[in-house]
């Protein structure tokens, strides 16, 4: 298990995790803010979990239905607010050469 | 005749009577908001045309007909923008009804106006609406509560009978405090989230707004219920919530729990709660002590689980599908990283960055795992409680409205403002905030009642009672 530790988060990197282009300002705003509120979540290390577990009791159920088909948003309805599409599909930049 | 101070009832009677047409109400209220939002910036989105024309088609005799309610630019109203205030859906017009939307169509309804908000529900002030803040009623110079400040601001300023609003945190109970009105959180489970865009899943609810916990009860009854299309809603019966209302508190049992009372509470607050628990004992009600040992960690659980939700709920807004998408570029990648710095604001990218690095290879266990045990415990402590009173009485936020700005570089304080009303969001059960009082700068102080899951008869009940003891509801902004 990692060892938390206020300093521990790359903003860097964890932003490209979340596709998500920074401007060094940002970066280093958030570093510093991060920084305070990772300090600030490091105080559930003090509470005892070890008898606690993950799921806790949840009360749900799974919920089956019969797999049929319905009637669901058309196409054309559906592509509305796309920013890019063609040929009834959503357009990206090309992804394979 | 003046009817935008009217509540349901009252305006129901007026309008099944003849005695007035929804047009000339739909009227009255775009006069009211053409008169005050320019100050109180309430609005993201009003189409008043649109609402005359539903009012032309009312029908006095449904359960709302012709009763117009204003929505949080969070849940989806087909034809409508719907924003989430935020620059990446800027131009998304909803293809389909939120389950709730659906459900008062069919009661009669006029959906009138989208309220603004924190950016996507992220904040406890609205300053983080992409759209610039809301100001609050009763002091414009401050903040309304967030992330639904612009719902509990127009319902207090009178720009709308009631509104429909989202609470992951807080974000309906700790602005209805600052506004002076009713704000409810039902029981996760009860209120079908289809149609609403997700900020934390196993966090948000549909809730109300309004001026009245009998206007919170009536529009309760009819927004709740299990939704195959929402397999979190729970299949359980409907009470007729507003039938328990009127019988006092007598015989009940209200617990008061100790960590609620801590340093760092504004004195007139804490002093305005202990008068209500004092005229709840007046009533009849026994007022017992209780313990919730796990309530100093609830901010730092909701900011671990909240944001890893909202860290994955956020994904889809990547500018394939909808709204913004970045231009000229270079690959695809450039597309998801510009689209999404472009799009979304500062508090936003803050949570996305924090709920990433928590559930990352190496910290979730440390984090996330961790955090989702604490949680289990404080949602043990309310049981526990439970065993011992009806209803709990806390203080709703632990200060009156802070000004515009004050916050707004130190996200922790921030976020400590949510600091009451968290944990029952992470134990599912529900909660209610009514005004309790003004400070002696008249700034309005929130009183919270939370039921355990499913108890929201009892706890509206208990609102009731006070309320209707108490002048506090029917004051007015001086707008």
């Amino acid at each position: 298990m990692a060892n938390p530790s206020s300093d521990s988060i790359d903003v860097t990197y964890v932003a490209d995790l979340a596709r998500l282009k920074l401007s060094a300002e940002e970066t280093a705003t958030f570093q510093k803010q991060l920084g305070d509120v990772l300090g600030y979540v490091s105080q559930l290390k003090e509470v005892d979990v070890s008898k606690v577990s993950l799921l806790g009791d949840a009360d749900l159920e799974n919920r089956l239905r019969t797999d049929e088909v319905r009637a669901s948003l058309p196409v054309a309805e559906a592509l509305a607010n796309a920013p890019k599409q063609e040929n009834n599909l959503f357009v990206v930049p090309k992804i394979v050469e | 005749m003046e009817t935008t101070s009217l509540t349901i009832p009252e305006l129901r009677q007026k309008l099944s009577s003849g005695a007035i047409r929804p047009r000339e109400v739909v009227d009255q209220l775009a006069a009211r908001i053409a008169a005050v939002d320019p100050k109180v910036k309430a609005y993201l989105h009003v189409d008043a045309e649109k609402a005359r024309a539903a009012a032309d088609s009312a029908n006095p005799a449904l359960p709302l007909g012709g009763v117009p309610i204003a929505v949080k630019d969070v849940i989806n109203v087909k034809g409508d923008p719907c924003t989430c205030a935020s620059k990446i859906l800027e131009g998304y017009v909803a293809p389909y009804d939120a389950t709730v939307i659906a459900k008062l169509r069919e009661a009669g309804a006029i959906l009138f106006g989208r309220t603004n908000m924190d950016e996507f529900a992220m904040g406890s002030s609205t300053e983080n609406s992409s759209w610039g803040p809301t100001h609050n009623p009763w002091d414009l110079d401050r903040i309304p509560g967030g992330s639904s400040g612009g719902s509990a601001a127009a319902v207090a300023g009178h720009e709308a009978f009631v509104a429909l609003w989202t609470d992951t945190g807080g974000s309906i109970r700790q602005p209805a405090a600052l506004c002076s009105c009713v704000g409810l959180k039902p029981t996760y489970g009860r209120v079908s989230r289809y149609g609403l865009t997700a900020f934390a899943s196993s966090l948000d609810q549909i809730g109300t707004f309004s001026k009245t916990v009998e206007e919170a009860a009536l529009l309760l009854e009819i927004i709740a219920g299990h939704d195959t299309r929402d397999n979190t809603s729970v299949n359980r019966s409907v009470p007729k919530y507003a039938a328990s209302l009127g019988m006092g508190v007598k015989g009940l049992r209200l617990g008061v729990p100790k960590e609620y009372f801590i340093a760092g509470i504004d004195p007139e607050v804490e002093k305005a709660v202990r008068a209500a628990i004092d005229a709840y004992r007046g009533q009849g009600a026994e007022i017992v002590e209780v313990s919730l040992p796990h309530t100093q960690y609830a901010v730092a659980v909701y900011y671990i689980i909240a944001t890893a939700e909202a860290s994955a709920n956020l994904a889809r807004f990547d500018g394939v599908r909808y709204g913004r998408r970045a231009k000229n570029p270079k690959d695809i990648l450039d597309l998801y990283r510009r689209t999404r710095a472009e799009g979304f604001g500062a508090e936003v990218k803050r949570r996305i960055i924090l709920g990433t690095y928590v559930l990352s290879s190496g910290y979730y266990d440390a984090y996330y795992n961790r955090a989702q045990k604490v949680r289990h415990l404080i949602a043990d402590d309310f049981r526990q409680a439970f065993k011992k009173c009806d209803a709990l009485l806390t203080p709703t936020s632990p200060t009156p409205a802070f000004k515009l700005g004050e916050r707004t570089q130190d996200p922790l304080q921030m976020y400590l403002a949510d600091i009451f009303t968290i944990a029952v969001n992470l134990a599912g059960i529900c909660g209610v905030s009514i005004p309790c009082g003004f400070t002696s700068g008249k700034l309005p102080i929130g009183l919270q009642i939370i039921g355990p899951k499913w108890g929201e008869e009892t706890m509206l009940r208990v609102a009731h009672a006070y309320e209707q003891a108490t002048p506090w509801h029917k004051e007015k902004p001086p707008l």
